[in-house]
């Protein structure tokens, strides 16, 4: 059985958040993580819209319109938590402050490369900061499904979408197991439930080394 | 003091600079801390082929997407548009110009723009589109482009808290792109939902210094929408 989208953010805040680490968390299914930290674990997570100590989400009726994730979901405060402009929001992912981030992608390729912002002709969303945390955060993991809807693969040789950052992937998490990209390979790091290495090497058309 | 930069409605505000064709940064992220008075005040004027510098376009009917209905907007600096439909249609049409920059780069930009630096380096978007025709320099053995500082005609702003010598505070997360952008233009017009007498803010934890504010008013009728309620299950 492949992992569901639970197992998945479980493994990820399993393998990846640390106690102590400053972490940004992409839209989308990462937002799910904090759900799957030990309350042993104290992590800081920081939105880059202008706030370092995001809360949860608030109980209803207690939603503040100043007060809103980069997902522009309303969130709360914590005792610790500070705000401040953009600027100085960049300043903290650009100068290499933040450990980690977690984020969804549409591609990455077998040296890292990552592409999860745009499809010509067919989307134009923007980066928003995705450019900015995959080139300068100290570690950069993927959570995303292993391939897209029309069955394709997402971890592939080569990017064919329009790019997000070269080389700046260190780790992907998928339904069907877990990758690390060292020194410009990509080794499988962690096989899903009842998965074989055959189904994903069918799934995938990146090189994958098993060791 | 001179309180000669205080007027009374965002129109009164912007009526003798607003011009057709200007560069123009608004300030916000999403819907959050927008200048709702001020962008309201710039679709009555009726102006044209504004370029305008925001993290974002606003949703269809509310924030800047109202200037875009109106057909005010001839190219957007943007990070993410993906909220808006009729943003996507103008564009696809060819109807409506789009520069993408990450946001980091837009807010380093602007900061710098505000700080008399013309250009500076940076890792973010090596060996993307965004680095397409821009110089790129090895510094200490890593590739980093040059992008350029960023000044604007106008900058309209959204402040929490305004002193009557401009000096202003933000809300929360409200405060986002509004104090860099305070800083690079030649008329920063800032609205405040409360304008204060000079000494009730605590000078220590002034955001914007009123030096960069030229123009201040009180805003009127925050809708202050919320792009996406997300709540918890439970209550207090």
């Amino acid at each position: 059985m492949a992992w569901t989208s639970d197992e998945m953010c479980k493994i990820a805040a399993e393998m990846e958040i640390k106690d102590g680490l400053f972490v940004n968390l992409g839209i989308g299914m990462p937002t799910n993580i904090p759900n799957y930290i030990p309350k042993d674990i104290n992590v800081c997570f920081q939105s880059e819209n202008g706030m370092l100590g995001m809360g949860p989400f608030p109980y209803k009726g207690d939603e503040d319109a100043d007060l809103i994730n980069a997902g522009k979901q309303t969130i709360t405060a914590l005792p610790e938590s500070s705000y401040f402009d953009s600027a100085a929001s960049f300043a903290m992912i650009r100068g290499g402050h933040i450990d980690l981030t977690i984020l969804g992608a549409l591609e990455v390729s077998t040296t890292g490369d990552l592409a999860n912002w745009a499809v010509p002709g067919k989307m134009i969303k923007g980066m928003g900061g995705a450019m900015d945390l995959v080139s300068n955060i100290k570690r950069v993991v993927i959570l995303m499904a292993h391939n897209s809807k029309d069955g394709s693969p997402k971890l592939v040789d080569k990017c064919s979408l329009p790019l997000t950052g070269v080389g700046v992937v260190d780790r992907v998490i998928t339904e069907l197991g877990v990758f690390d990209v060292i020194d410009n390979k990509m080794y499988l790091a962690k096989v899903a439930t009842d998965v074989t290495v055959e189904e994903i090497r069918q799934k995938t058309s990146a090189k994958i080394e098993v060791r | 003091m001179s309180m000669t930069k205080i007027y009374k409605t965002a129109e009164d505000a912007i009526k003798d600079v607003i011009k057709d064709d200007m560069l123009i940064h608004a300030g916000g992220f999403g819907l959050c801390g927008i200048p709702e008075n001020l962008i309201s005040a710039i679709a009555k004027s009726g102006v044209k082929n504004l370029t305008i510098i925001s993290n974002n376009c606003g949703v269809d009917d509310f924030g800047l997407g109202i200037l875009l209905k109106n057909g005010q907007i001839k190219k957007m600096i943007s990070s993410y548009v993906g909220e808006n439909k009729l943003f996507e249609q103008k564009y696809l049409d060819g109807s409506l110009e789009l520069e993408l920059n990450p946001q980091g780069t837009l807010a380093e930009r602007i900061r710098a723009g505000g700080a008399g630096i013309p250009a500076f380096y940076t890792r973010t978007g090596v060996g993307t589109v965004v680095a397409e025709g821009k110089e790129v320099r090895e510094f200490d053995g890593k590739n980093y482009v040059m992008e350029r500082g960023l000044f604007a005609d106008i900058a309209i702003i959204k402040g929490y808290k305004a002193d009557k010598f401009g000096n202003v505070i933000y809300n929360k997360t409200a405060r986002n792109f509004n104090p860099v952008m305070a800083t690079a233009a030649k008329v920063t017009i800032c609205e405040v939902e409360e304008i204060v007498e000079i000494g009730k803010l605590d000078s220590d934890n002034i955001h914007t210094s009123g030096i960069f504010i030229h123009r201040l008013l009180q805003g009127m009728n925050y809708e202050k929408r919320i792009e996406k309620v997300t709540t918890r299950d439970g209550s207090n």
